[in-house]
């Protein structure tokens, strides 16, 4: 891969940082009027998530990451690994636990994911925004308690557990919104 | 950049040069094109071909100024346009606005007073909020936020500061590098609001101020700077008129220079020769007009106060 002189960082770009790719959340050009002049960066760890800040002098360079985000349909788990194919090729990918993450609780097959491929293995996923799902296990529905507002949870098909207004049954499909966890409505 | 912050820069424009008028300090429009440059080693020039020859944008009226001052011109100003290579941000412009002005016979104490009467005149007539203005030494900076002396610290417990400031490797970095990372990350933001003065800058960063020994015998420069609610709004001297020695540290410049791999620039002899004709003991300031408009408009970014900034031109 490429490397990157300070003065080409951007928001977006991948980079190698001790040797984990990150990507570049903000940077902040800091330069006394007669003084040295630095790059401070908060880049996010792709692996772990974390965000961390740096600080470089101006000039210095970082070796880019082999890193691309990728539309992927989620075909299946075999209880080791998830498999994520490219619409276009038809090229199927494994992704491992770890890649997956939150992103686990979410997915149903068929279901069109972001993959971040890191040297051509998936990273990390991004489950659609909105999905639709069944109520796998909840108290029973209060009927004539809508107006209340009150929730409870529900136990979705998936396993992800989210708070539903109280009429709502075992069965019913709902929209959730993955980026919250809430709720959004009833599917009919 | 919205209708309003444009009439506004108008009009700062105008209070600029009408305290300046009331001051009878002639107002003097030097060259942005030039032969020579600074041998600054954090400063770039912008290089440019004229006749095929290589010419450079102006990063400052300095040079410029002080070779009318040693023609005997008296007290004068600048407020124009200065140009610095690879200088984008928030707080930073390629191409921006300067007002640089000298007093002759002045040392850099009482600049820093008109410098405050004339913050705090603008401060009044375009925001009508009251001024807090601080002053304070480059050490009792350093002592107060860090508790270290810049002048006598080791230099490895400067790096060590300088690691624990950037999580990053400095182990290796120089004085003034240690230093500059330190103030810009570790007492920058914990300045006072306000107007806030440091003085007796380390002798290491005196560019072009004279040298002088503080309170505690140490050798340290005459510089200033000036920042306007933690951002920094102006630099300024009790000027160097001692041309050997300004030749030597634009040498030692160079020299720097070559082992940094940074682009080789020569001496300005023009402007030496200009010293050694006599420059008149002064004290000079140059303050950025963009920034000063960020404060005075209360916007974050240099790009609000610019008609066209480097991003739209």
């Amino acid at each position: 891969m490429a490397n990157y002189s300070t003065n080409e960082f951007r928001s977006g770009l991948k980079l190698m940082l001790d040797g984990d790719p990150c990507s570049i959340l903000e940077n902040e050009f800091v330069k006394p009027g007669k003084g040295q002049a630095f790059s401070r960066v908060k880049l996010r760890n792709l692996k772990t998530g974390r965000v961390i800040e740096k600080t470089f002098k101006s000039g210095e360079s970082l070796e880019g990451a082999d890193v691309l985000d990728m539309d992927m349909q989620y075909l299946y788990e075999d209880g080791e690994f998830w498999y994520f194919m490219e619409p276009d090729t038809f090229e199927q990918h494994q992704a491992s636990e770890n890649a997956l993450g939150e992103a686990v609780k979410w997915l149903s097959e068929q279901d069109i994911c972001v993959v971040t491929l890191y040297n051509g293995a998936p990273l990390s996923v991004v489950p659609p925004n909105h999905v639709e799902l069944a109520i796998a296990q909840t108290d029973p529905g209060l009927r004539g308690d809508t107006a209340q507002g009150g929730s409870k949870p529900a136990k979705l098909v998936t396993g992800a557990v989210v708070k539903v207004p109280l009429f709502l049954e075992e069965g019913e499909v709902i929209k959730v919104d993955t980026r919250t966890g809430e709720y959004q409505g009833r599917v009919k | 950049m919205s209708n309003d912050s444009l009439r506004y820069r108008s009009e700062l424009l105008q209070s600029l040069r009408s305290f300046f008028q009331q001051r009878r300090t002639m107002e003097v429009d030097v060259p942005v094109l030039a032969r020579s440059t600074v041998t600054d080693i954090n400063i770039k020039s912008i290089n440019v071909s004229v006749f095929g020859d290589s010419g450079y944008l102006q990063t400052s009226p300095e040079y410029f100024m002080k070779r009318l001052l040693a023609c005997g011109v008296g007290d004068i100003f600048c407020l124009g346009k200065a140009f610095r290579d690879s200088e984008v941000g928030r707080r930073h412009n390629p191409e921006f606005t300067m007002l640089e002005w000298y007093r002759c016979g002045w040392d850099e104490h009482q600049l820093m007073a008109e410098v405050t009467e004339l913050i705090d005149e603008l401060v009044r007539r375009h925001t009508s909020a009251d001024l807090a203005v601080s002053k304070l030494s480059y050490a009792d900076c350093f002592t107060q936020y860090l508790g270290v002396d810049p002048h006598s610290a080791e230099l490895s417990v400067l790096r060590q500061m300088a690691v624990a400031a950037s999580s990053h490797s400095w182990a290796t970095e120089t004085r003034p590098n240690c230093l500059d990372l330190l103030f810009s990350f570790s007492i920058e933001p914990q300045l006072p609001g306000g107007l806030v003065f440091i003085y007796d800058y380390p002798a290491c960063q005196s560019a072009l101020a004279q040298i002088h020994l503080n309170d505690h015998g140490q050798a340290v420069s005459r510089r200033f700077e000036a920042f306007f609610n933690g951002m920094e709004l102006a630099n300024g001297y009790a000027e160097l008129t001692d041309a050997n020695e300004q030749k030597s540290r634009f040498e030692k410049d160079i020299g720097q220079r070559l082992r940094d791999n940074k682009p080789a620039v020569a001496v300005d002899n023009k402007f030496i020769e200009a010293l050694e004709s006599g420059l008149p003991q002064c004290a000079g300031v140059a303050l950025g007009v963009d920034r000063l408009l960020m404060q005075l408009l209360a916007v974050e970014s240099i790009a609000q106060v610019m008609p066209f900034s480097w991003e739209r031109c």
